[in-house]
């Protein structure tokens, strides 16, 4: 299940380091090389299982991640989980540049459990812009679920199609046609609970709308 | 259909209740309804994304437009202080008995306005534009391949003529068209009277999605105003008419300052105009009621604007006493009466004309007076037209830059208006046709383009700003669907 941290559903502990751009050794200048590398590691060394990575953009074109997993044989490798994601369509346009973005467990080339690390490579190959990173990065482990939505499960299911109840046999089955009836009736109830007040449009407060400045705050 | 009937039986009751929707029309009622909502509002955005996001993902682009609306916010406050006269009031009981039997006839009303003046014009939007910039953006000292030759500096997606060609298929070369296939020479056998027999049809099924997709080729006349409000979900419901003869209650029992500058903008614009001045009374019933419309605080979720706030006089501070202002939000600027005028030939009842204005504001005339980076947004189109000018006329767009005609400077105005009132009226509701059917206003932009284009050969000619505005003064002789149609499909590029 995807969403932002709410109830239920929280972030796990890890300090990412700051971006870092790739630079080549023996250079003259600091060059703007369009490739920068973001490192984060989980607390204590202690390998969580991750079911989703949130963040926002800013600027960056193409996303990589390698996770850091035990390997066979108990050593420790970096995978490759995510190759050359496009964040952003046309890097010399503004599309996706702002945007947030989720990855999900199952979008990944590797297994996800026992990270210990996570690398975020980030390019972004149009030298227009200054700076270019990710912010607000949140990763979340599995088996947490969104708070449940107010309306009742069945709902959200997808009805599949129906024959039409053949009236020529027996009477059908009273269970069901009570079960029905009682769905029928829960929905006009969600219904009616849900009504919010009907637009009057009353701007005033109490039938006063006398106004002297606009307030700048 | 009525379920009362003993015949209905509990088992069938599900059944029976889906054929009553689909024979009493509610099935496609509900249809339309939600086929309006997927028009109007943006998909939904990511989870974690702030309301904020929604309104507009850019943030250097919400500061700009959070930076113009204090502009507004100051210039108004500063006339209030000069003229001593406070933004609303409750009118006295004469004053509104008054007002009431004038109703009919507020354009024969001639108060002094003389002190009073438009918030803004669109040159001063303009300006703000030109200096919109991304500070994340390296635009060097030298001009490079990173800045751009026009007015708009900031690197925003636009379309290029085949992603166009693609996206308005509908006009190209094998398409008939109204505004070209029912010219007095073609036979209206050919298309005319094939189209207007599909229009019918629509229009019986009452069918949104359908009558949006009919409409990319044209209305014909006499069925435009039932499929426009076909497009735009309006029906005449009983309760919209009492919503209306509300409003117009409010705008009897408070006075507005805005109201004087609704007046003043009717007076300079509309009323001047020789196809809408006869509309100037409707103008007033529609614009004043607009100002006291809440619902339209509602697309202040998918706009980048944010609605101006003000306190009870006395309760500054006091959030039970915090109220906006106008109670619409949307402060009017010069020119904005003529987004209602040209709706006046088709629509002729008030309350109806008031709901399609209403509509058409909150989908897509927002959008002309708001910083934003939508691809219908203004910025968009600014610099849409613009691209497309310098890579299909790029000598054109070169001479002008250099005698210091900046091609935006004298085409922002066209669509910022969305052309009202530079177009003959036929020929701006074939355009609004479009813009309807496609749900977007980048039509506004290649119109633009392909107006230079057709006078390009007058422009090449001109040695100055002045001379070039005179060359594209008029444009009440030109017929718009040639024009997009030869700049799109026959431009060879």
């Amino acid at each position: 299940m995807s969403g932002a941290a709410g109830p239920g559903r929280s972030p796990l502990l890890c300090t990412p380091r700051p971006a870092v751009a790739l630079q080549l050794s023996g250079g003259a200048e600091a060059a703007r090389p369009g490739v920068a590398v973001i490192d984060l590691r989980f607390p204590r060394g202690a390998p969580a299982d991750v079911q989703e990575i949130v963040f926002r953009n800013f600027y960056t074109a193409f996303l990589s991640v390698r996770v850091q997993r035990p390997g066979p044989s108990g050593s420790c490798r970096w995978v490759t989980c995510l190759k050359d994601h496009c964040l952003m369509p046309c890097p010399h346009t503004e599309e996706g540049s702002q945007d947030y973005f989720s990855l999900h467990r199952h979008q990944m080339l590797c297994d996800m459990d026992q990270v210990m690390a996570v690398r975020f490579i980030l390019r972004q190959p149009s030298p227009v812009w200054l700076h270019f990173t990710i912010e607000e990065v949140q990763i979340f482990p599995p088996g947490q679920k969104s708070p449940q939505k107010d309306f009742p499960s069945w709902l959200s299911q997808l009805t599949p199609p129906e024959q039409p109840a053949s009236l020529h046999e027996e009477l059908p089955d009273p269970e069901k046609v009570s079960t029905e009836v009682q769905q029928m009736w829960v929905l006009t109830e969600v219904i009616r609970a849900r009504q919010t007040a009907a637009r009057i449009g009353r701007f005033d407060v109490d039938g006063c709308y006398d106004i002297n400045l606009l307030s700048y705050t | 259909v009525s379920l009362h009937k003993p015949e209905i039986k509990l088992e069938s009751l599900k059944e029976d209740i889906k054929d009553f929707l689909k024979t009493s029309g509610w099935e496609k009622k509900l249809q339309n309804a939600v086929y309006s909502e997927l028009n109007v509002f943006p998909s939904p955005s990511h989870p974690a994304a702030p309301p904020e996001h929604m309104k507009e993902p850019l943030a250097y682009m919400r500061k700009a437009q959070g930076s113009w609306e204090k502009r507004i916010l100051k210039s108004l406050n500063s006339m209030c202080t000069e003229l001593s006269i406070p933004l609303a009031q409750k009118r006295p009981v004469s004053e509104q008995k008054e007002l009431l039997n004038k109703w009919n006839e507020m354009g024969t009303d001639e108060p002094d306005l003389s002190l009073f003046r438009p918030v803004y014009a669109p040159k001063d939007f303009l300006e703000v534009l030109m200096n919109l910039r991304n500070p994340n953006y390296d635009n060097g000292e030298q001009p490079s391949f990173r800045t751009h030759l026009g007015l708009i500096q900031v690197p925003l997606k636009v379309k290029d003529i085949p992603e166009l060609k693609e996206d308005f298929s509908e006009l190209g070369l094998t398409t008939g068209q109204l505004g070209i296939d029912d010219s007095a020479q073609v036979p209206p056998e050919l298309f005319e009277n094939e189209h207007v027999r599909v229009g019918q049809k629509v229009l019986a099924e009452q069918d949104s999605a359908a009558a949006q997709q009919y409409v990319r080729q044209g209305c014909p006349t006499a069925l435009r105003a039932d499929l426009w409000a076909l497009i735009l979900n309006i029906s005449n419901q009983p309760e919209d008419i009492l919503y209306y003869e509300q409003l117009k209650s409010n705008v009897i029992q408070h006075d507005l300052l805005v109201d004087s500058l609704i007046y003043k903008d009717v007076k300079l614009t509309a009323s001047n105009d020789d196809y809408y001045f006869v509309f100037e009374d409707y103008l007033y019933q529609v614009l004043l009621c607009f100002s006291r419309d809440t619902s339209v605080l509602e697309h202040f979720a998918y706009s980048s604007a944010t609605p101006p706030k003000s306190y009870i006089r006395g309760k500054l501070g006091m959030e039970e006493y915090a109220v906006f202002y106008p109670p619409n939000g949307v402060i009017p600027f010069h020119g904005f009466s003529m987004y209602v005028a040209p709706l006046c030939f088709l629509y002729h009842e008030p309350p109806k004309l008031y709901q399609i204005f209403r509509e058409m504001y909150v989908r897509f005339f927002f959008r002309l007076h708001s910083i934003s980076s939508h691809p219908s947004g203004i910025v968009s189109l600014c610099l849409l037209f613009e691209t497309l000018l310098q890579t299909h006329l790029p000598q054109l767009f070169y001479h002008l830059r250099e005698i210091g005609a900046q091609p935006l400077r004298i085409s922002f105005k066209w669509m910022v208006r969305a052309f009202s009132g530079y177009l003959a009226t036929d020929q701006l509701l074939l355009l609004w046709d479009r813009i309807l059917g496609y749900n977007s206003l980048e039509i506004l932009a290649v119109l633009a383009a392909a107006v230079f284009a057709f006078r390009a050969v007058n422009l090449m000619e001109v040695t100055s700003l002045a001379a070039a505005e005179a060359v594209l003064a008029d444009l009440s002789t030109l017929k718009v669907m040639p024009l997009l149609q030869i700049f799109l499909f026959a431009t060879v590029t």
